[in-house]
């Protein structure tokens, strides 16, 4: 009885450090020491948990430790971090599959019908975020099409797939030992994950790894409801709480309900063609680099494409040069720029740009109108002027950095093809606009050689 | 335990989870997500437990797949983390 009291203390105690943790991972200050402290409650959680009487064997779970750990331990320092949006989605998916495996497994201890639901619960979460996570990473590393898949008929066999899965799921409960039924939610439900992701576009990606992340907590909860356990309800909830938020902010920054996200992949999207009036013009590399000579404010707003061309460490030096030629330089970073949220902010961060001059959308908007140069660096969409000005765009009403207002604007683009969304540009079109085409990494590298 | 309270516990750790996370900077974003994701490897606590049973062969398996893929999630994730948010500075001076 005495060492139970133990371990229920170990547990409130860590669920005490899961927030503490939480709470100051939410101030660049004080970030790291909070991860460190969720750390140690984890340490915490899993030491009390192995004192518990009714562990007879330790080589099974020793073997689970090294060979996962080992693995967490060499993905998480080799990943390079312009990889970080597949490394989340792939930790988020062994997650959600270990919460799954908790729930077959917790079958030889179920009693009840509580239990029974709660296993299928964790299953059913559990199946759809490990199938789920390994279609975005997929998606992501560009190892399947990052384009949303659809297909005739897909909202019939979904809605299938989900009958299906609660039809398995009530017989499961009525007839626990008949194990065919739990296979069937098994296998249903790493199907529904796999539909559930693959209509998604690319540039919805932000929004489908803050819901796996959701779901891995998810999960998890009802993994501990399954094995009667408080510290993984907690935990498990307050993953799933925080998913849910960030899921939130990253739709409400596309302007676009979460149900919309995930299913207008199903609605075939009206091509409108815009009459965009003005001409493209293109800028050398030389002229660019006298207009950023003269600036004395300039804003750098980068995108996915900055991420792909690998260009945040050049930027960083063009924009040491700038400052020491007594300008002013901000980024000013789109809450969905980039693959999933605060991406761009690791990649400056990563390449020592300070954290204070990362300015969110609604800081640097107010200040646009003072910009010499705006920078716009492999982004599109999200600096889009048709979100204003057009209302027939399907991004109407997104809110957008507003690169227009600045006196100049440059546009770092490989070539005219239009961004993920596949919609047109007005901006380039734009009087105060000027093309720098090439790699970015190359443009840049160009200016940084021109001004030294 | 009871269910009623379980549920207690539930609902007072989901208005926790709102209230910390609400307002996060989005400079953070990208180490808070990858920080709860290692949270939510706390599952490894409820595998551990089934891992050494020794009820049954299978569900030890499964047991021990489950505290494998679990810890990749707790190592890797606060790992990469603390190695993201390393980097984050301010401006000196």
């Amino acid at each position: 009885m005495e060492t139970n009291l133990l371990i229920q203390l170990g547990y409130v105690v860590a669920a005490g450090l899961f927030v503490f943790g939480l709470k100051m991972l939410g101030s660049p200050d004080t970030a790291r020491k909070g991860n460190g402290i969720s750390a140690v409650g984890m340490l915490l959680a899993i030491v009390a948990a192995l004192l518990d009487q009714g562990i007879v064997q330790y080589e099974f779970i020793l073997g689970g430790m090294i060979v996962g750990g080992a693995i967490g331990a060499v993905a998480a320092r080799s990943v390079a971090m312009t990889s970080m949006p597949e490394l989340v989605a792939l930790f988020n998916g062994v997650g959600g599959a270990a919460s799954g495996l908790v729930g077959v497994s917790a079958l030889s201890i179920a009693t009840g019908n509580f239990q029974y639901v709660t296993i299928i619960l964790s299953i059913l979460i559990g199946g759809v975020t490990f199938t789920g996570s390994l279609i975005a990473y997929g998606k992501l590393s560009e190892m399947i099409g990052s384009g949303a898949i659809t297909f005739a008929g897909q909202k019939f066999v979904n809605g299938l797939i989900v009958l299906g899965i609660l039809y398995s799921a009530a017989m499961f409960v009525t007839t626990p030992s008949d194990p065919t039924w739990l296979y069937a939610v098994v296998g249903l439900s790493l199907l529904f994950g796999v539909m559930v992701v693959i209509p998604i576009g690319g540039a919805d990606m932000p929004v489908v790894i803050s819901l796996l992340n959701s779901y891995s907590g998810l999960a998890a909860c009802a993994a501990g409801f399954a094995v009667d356990n408080n510290v993984l309800i907690v935990a498990g909830s307050l993953v799933g709480a925080s998913g849910i938020i960030l899921t939130q902010i990253m739709c409400k920054a596309m302007n676009r309900s979460l149900s919309n996200v995930l299913f207008s992949g199903f609605a075939s999207v009206s091509t409108t063609v815009t009459e965009v009036e003005g001409e493209i013009k293109p800028i050398s590399v030389e002229d660019a680099y006298y207009v950023l000579e003269a600036a004395t404010n300039v804003a750098i707003i980068p995108g996915y494409g900055m991420a792909v061309a690998q260009a945040q460490h050049v930027v960083k030096e063009l924009m040491e040069l700038l400052e020491a030629n007594g300008c002013e330089v901000n980024y000013g970073i789109h809450p969905v720029a980039g693959r999933m949220p605060g991406h761009m902010n690791v990649l400056l961060a990563e390449a020592d740009v300070p954290y204070d001059q990362l300015l969110e959308m609604d800081e640097i908007n107010p200040r646009m109108e003072s910009v010499d140069v705006a920078i716009v660096i492999g982004a599109n969409d999200v600096v889009n002027p048709a979100a204003r000005e057009v209302e027939s765009s399907p991004i109407y009403g997104m809110p957008v950095i507003n690169v227009s207002d600045a006196r100049t604007v440059f546009v770092l683009k490989r070539s005219m093809a239009s961004g993920f969304a596949g919609i047109e540009n007005p901006l380039f079109y734009k009087d105060n606009a000027r093309m720098l085409f090439g790699d970015a990494k190359e443009s840049i590298g160009g200016l940084v050689r021109e001004f030294s | 335990m009871e269910v009623s309270y379980l549920l207690f516990i539930l609902m007072l750790a989901v208005f926790l989870g709102f209230e910390l996370i609400n307002k996060v900077p989005s400079t953070l974003h990208t180490p808070l997500m990858s920080g709860a994701n290692a949270i939510s490897g706390i599952t490894v606590v409820g595998a551990i437990a089934l891992a050494g049973s020794g009820e049954q062969d299978l569900a030890q398996w499964l047991g021990a797949g489950a505290v494998a893929l679990a810890s990749i999630n707790v190592v890797g994730g606060y790992l990469v983390t603390d190695r993201m948010l390393g980097f984050f500075k301010k401006k000196e001076g």
